[in-house]
């Protein structure tokens, strides 16, 4: 019997390639649609400070526990960071793992001309630079899920000195997010139906992936643009928390 | 089923005689590998363009009237030999295949990259195919049979024969290999003219190994969980096999096997 041991070992090692790739995307799919998500809560101070209070709120469970219980967003935020973790180790399988792989990598880009073939190399480099981007923003929601609000993001954004990073990170993010989607989908086959027209599948695929990414541009620019407007405005009452319209009269905490 | 014809290289219509014709200018990488003193460098041939000139013809008028040294591959002249694959300004393709209209009047060609390289447009696909099919054992399976050579063979479904022949159209001209990042920046990478091979046997019903056999072969980085989707192979491929459908079939297959 000395002699199964070694190969089920062998059979279950054997199983893991199938187990990591199938890891590395759905930690990207989730990921991805966290992203686009984030990005429509966080967009809600386009609607005005009492919209993005009622959504930071609904996250800290305000209106069940009837007040916030800001456990509830360091759990969502170490659920993200965990996945954010698992899928950057799965994808450093990916990257080219020495100077001659980035060299030959990088010259059959520039050669080719291939759209895909070179959106993946900026997918590399965003993806690299949200190792450290997104690791700073993880952190500090992580740590302080009481400073989420109008003012308290505001101040964050402005007063903080945290736009820079944002304005960076959101480029980074959409265009490595959007991609990343769009090429889940070709990978397994999403969408394709019988086969019979996956070109055709791939052309709408890369609009939608470029329309979405547009959007999500804008939007984000729109936000990050309103935040640093009230970061501004709100920096001489820098820590005071937002209190909404139908609770205080004016808006502001005593 | 796509039907793809071999005789005539794709290409808008052959513009009229009187039309002016275009001095184009080919660089072609030159280098011998046996040779201790060359040096690669891009040797500039001029040409006047001909009407319907493909590449191929070019490279003979080349070879014929200014160097007879100058090395490529080529048999059949219509798409179906594999053997002059080349990269035409970046991106690799049939010269016999590829027609100068198509083309600026500056066109550079290099020898397929991922390939041991003869001499100058010249690679040894064979050796690297060779090696493919014996590591991936690209050959039908039928386990516990006798070969019988007088035995009619099993009937097949005219719609799976059709799906099978689709997939087997593949000539191994290598294009996809040298259009892959992924075979570029890892050597054994299988490609998608080995994952092709694999899904193309899954299909076979002679073929009787079963997913788990498919899996010990390609279930891995090297092979169809190495893919990045980058379908370059897809887009360069002379016979438009339907690669970026294929290699996702195998792999959710290969995924089924391996969790």
């Amino acid at each position: 019997m000395t002699t199964t041991a070694p190969v089920s070992v062998a059979r279950r090692l054997r199983r893991w390639p199938a187990r990591l790739d199938f890891l590395q995307s759905a930690t990207g799919l989730a990921l991805g649609l966290f992203m686009w998500v984030h990005m429509i809560f966080v967009a809600t101070i386009l609607l005005g400070k009492d919209a993005m209070w009622t959504v930071a709120r609904m996250f800290e469970g305000y209106f069940i526990f009837g007040r916030p219980v800001y456990g509830l967003v360091s759990a969502l935020v170490a659920t993200v960071a965990t996945l954010f973790v698992v899928h950057a180790a799965l994808a450093l399988r990916k990257f080219p793992t020495n100077y001659r792989q980035y060299r030959t990598y990088r010259d059959h880009s520039k050669e080719m001309r291939h759209e895909d073939t070179t959106l993946w190399y900026w997918q590399v480099v965003t993806g690299f630079a949200l190792f450290f981007m997104a690791s700073v923003h993880l952190y500090i929601m992580l740590t302080r899920p009481d400073r989420i609000g109008p003012f308290e993001s505001a101040d964050r954004v402005w007063t903080d000195l945290m736009w820079p990073l944002y304005l960076v990170m959101l480029f980074a993010v959409e265009f490595h997010g959007g991609v990343g989607l769009y090429r889940l989908a070709l990978k397994w086959g999403w969408f394709e139906g019988d086969g019979s027209d996956a070109a055709g599948t791939r052309r709408k695929l890369r609009f939608f992936k470029w329309a979405l990414t547009g959007f999500f541009l804008v939007l984000g620019l729109l936000t990050l643009a309103a935040y640093m407007k009230i970061g501004i405005e709100h920096a001489p009452f820098y820590g005071q928390h937002y209190v909404p319209s139908a609770i205080g009269a004016t808006g502001v905490a005593p | 089923m796509s039907q793809v014809t071999d005789a005539a290289p794709p290409g808008a219509a052959i513009p009229p005689a009187d039309a002016p014709k275009r001095m184009l200018h080919f660089h072609v990488l030159r280098h011998d590998p046996q040779d201790p003193v060359s040096i690669p460098h891009f040797e500039v041939f001029e040409l006047e363009e001909a009407p319907g000139m493909t590449l191929f013809i070019a490279l003979n008028e080349i070879r014929e009237k200014l160097d007879p040294s100058l090395a490529f591959d080529f048999v059949c002249r219509a798409g179906i030999c594999g053997s002059c694959g080349m990269v035409v300004n970046g991106r690799p393709g049939l010269a016999c295949r590829t027609l100068t209209q198509d083309l600026p009047a500056e066109i550079s060609l290099a020898p397929l990259p991922a390939f041991e390289l003869i001499a100058d447009l010249s690679v040894n696909t064979g050796k690297w195919m060779r090696g493919m099919s014996e590591r991936l054992e690209t050959w039908v399976h039928s386990l516990g049979e006798d070969v019988d050579l007088t035995r009619l063979e099993e009937r097949m479904d005219p719609d799976l024969a059709d799906r099978i022949y689709e997939l087997d159209r593949c000539i191994e001209c290598g294009c996809c290999v040298a259009a892959c990042g992924t075979a570029r920046m890892r050597e054994d990478f299988v490609g998608a003219v080995g994952l092709n091979k694999i899904a193309r046997f899954a299909l076979d019903p002679r073929d009787h190994r079963t997913d788990a056999d498919f899996y010990e072969l390609v279930g891995n980085d090297d092979g169809v969980f190495g893919c990045m989707t980058l379908l370059g192979c897809h887009d360069v491929c002379p016979k438009q096999l339907p690669l970026q459908t294929q290699i996702a079939f195998l792999r959710r297959k290969m995924l089924k096997a391996g969790l």
